[in-house]
């Protein structure tokens, strides 16, 4: 239960990337990926300057490439759907080697890949330099409502706690000669799943009674983030700033 | 004259299947008092905590703590007067850091700014965790997180500080660090407990729930020391426990 994996991604360091207050780079990170997703496909030259910039901002940070490269894996899953877009996908195909591929297909596995690779190292570069109760402080300062700040907050917070009583559940599953591996004995996870569920709801009631306690009446206090200065922003909103210009400059190279 | 600390009368309340969990409990503790309440499972105590802070109500019977009753009208400063841990310091710690869940009680108490940060300050060194503040609750010890429990609750600063089952779960070292820090807190504390020794070493008076009654009432020693009204009352001392040996 020590080990947080809602802790794990962050990486402490004192950069300028660091201090920049969470809501900045939220803002930041949300108008850059918005810029990428909003460059055509076919200006390769795009990608590698937005790539560019990734680099650039990670070594700001002091963030090893490996380690971001390591955690990249996890768009693995669609990586893989658009590997086989090009084999599924209709219209004119040409042959690469011995196979043939829809040109289409290899278009939008293209689109996915690029695209998608540069949204999250950008969001891999936001969670290794901010903390999560800071990133919720961010949030409530661009003004998310309330209820969803107290669920993030509540979902941050009770993760592990859940996790933890999952894996409690599984040992005593396993201790008593039980390990469901197959598709026909789903029947056992479903039953943890439903008495992990009704745990969870009961924690709930408890967390409002302790709530209630001392004194919530509805509404949550404030996370306490600060404001961000003027030249804050502007620092932070270089990056979609820049990310604009290529943006704009792909499109007229387009046409 | 000052009132005192908390004052029960003839307080009664069934649960809605119409089950009693208690019948007519009256009691009165002196502002400074340690009690320590015993009861075997399902003797009601955890029922009489709830109502101390009004989180349960609406049957006869009322509860005034320092002379305000508690009821809807009061009910925020009956919750800022009365300080319950609940027992699983997962159920009691829900942010994402130690200060801002030590900050949620005074918050909600309308504090805020330096007055805030200094009463989480306070409270957290009040408990011997002033290095924690900006830890996640769920990467402390058991102990530790208990510990940040009482801070929380003492950041509203309590007249009455009710600690439910304090020692489950904890080892031995924990737990002396915890009646420390009880010992040294200048409130008045119920301590709702199955740890014989632990309401022993802190508390000089003890109530015995049965049933929803009270079935004794008086100095701790005494009442551990009467066999009949322990076995009466499912009460046990652990093995080779004695606890005449302690008599004054």
């Amino acid at each position: 239960m020590s080990a947080g994996h809602s802790e794990h991604l962050f990486v402490p360091g004192s950069s300028f990337l660091h201090r920049i207050p969470p809501q900045c780079k939220v803002a930041s990170l949300v108008l850059f990926v918005f810029a990428v997703v909003a460059s055509p496909r076919e200006q390769y030259w795009a990608y590698g300057a937005f790539a560019a910039l990734m680099v650039v901002l990670a070594a700001a940070a002091g963030l090893p490439i490996l380690l971001l490269a390591r955690r990249l894996t996890i768009e693995l899953p669609f990586v893989a759907f658009a590997v086989l877009l090009p084999f599924v996908a209709g219209g004119p195909r040409r042959d690469i080697g011995p196979v043939s591929a829809s040109i289409d297909g290899l278009w939008g596995a293209w689109n996915i890949l690029a695209k998608g690779t540069i949204g999250v190292g950008a969001t891999l570069v936001l969670t290794a330099t901010t903390s999560v109760p800071d990133l919720i402080r961010g949030l409530e300062r661009l003004r998310l409502p309330s209820a969803l700040v107290a669920m993030l907050t509540f979902m941050v917070r009770y993760a592990d706690v859940i996790t933890a009583e999952m894996q409690r559940m599984r040992i005593a599953r396993l201790s008593r000669g039980y390990d469901p591996r197959w598709l026909w004995q789903a029947r056992a996870v479903a039953h943890s799943a439903g008495t992990l569920f009704v745990r969870s709801y009961e924690r709930g009631e408890r967390v409002f009674l302790a709530m209630q306690s001392r004194g919530y009446d509805g509404r949550m206090p404030s996370a306490g983030g600060l404001a961000a200065s003027t030249r804050q922003w502007l620092a932070a909103l270089a990056l979609p700033a820049a990310a604009t210009v290529v943006m704009a400059a792909s499109w007229l190279a387009r046409s | 004259m000052t009132p005192p600390a908390l004052k029960v009368s003839s307080l009664t309340y069934a649960y809605p299947d119409g089950t009693f969990a208690l019948r007519d409990v009256s009691f009165s503790v002196t502002a400074g008092e340690r009690v320590a309440i015993l009861g075997a499972n399902g003797a009601g105590k955890t029922t009489l905590v709830l109502h101390l802070n009004g989180v349960l109500g609406g049957g006869p019977g009322e509860v005034h703590v320092g002379g305000l009753r508690v009821e809807k009208a009061n009910m925020r400063e009956c919750r800022r007067r009365v300080g319950i841990v609940f027992q699983d310091p997962d159920d009691q710690l829900f942010m994402p850091t130690v200060a801002q869940d030590v900050a949620f009680g005074p918050a909600n108490l309308g504090l805020t700014g330096d007055v805030l940060a200094t009463a989480v300050d306070d409270a957290l060194k009040a408990v011997g965790m002033a290095h924690v503040g900006e830890r996640a609750p769920h990467h402390l010890s058991f102990g530790q997180r208990r510990r940040v429990a009482v801070a929380t609750v003492l950041a509203m600063q309590p007249e009455l500080l009710v600690l439910d089952e304090p020692t489950s779960n904890l080892d031995p070292a924990s737990r002396r660090e915890l009646s420390d820090v009880v010992r040294h807190l200048d409130l008045t504390v119920l301590i709702v407990t199955h740890d014989l020794p632990y309401a022993l070493e802190l508390c000089p008076r003890t109530l015995i729930l049965n049933d929803g009654t009270i079935a004794a009432d008086g100095p701790t020693i005494e009442l551990l020391a009467d066999e009949a009204l322990m076995t009466a009352n499912r009460l046990e001392l652990p093995f080779g426990f004695d606890a005449r040996r302690f008599a004054p």
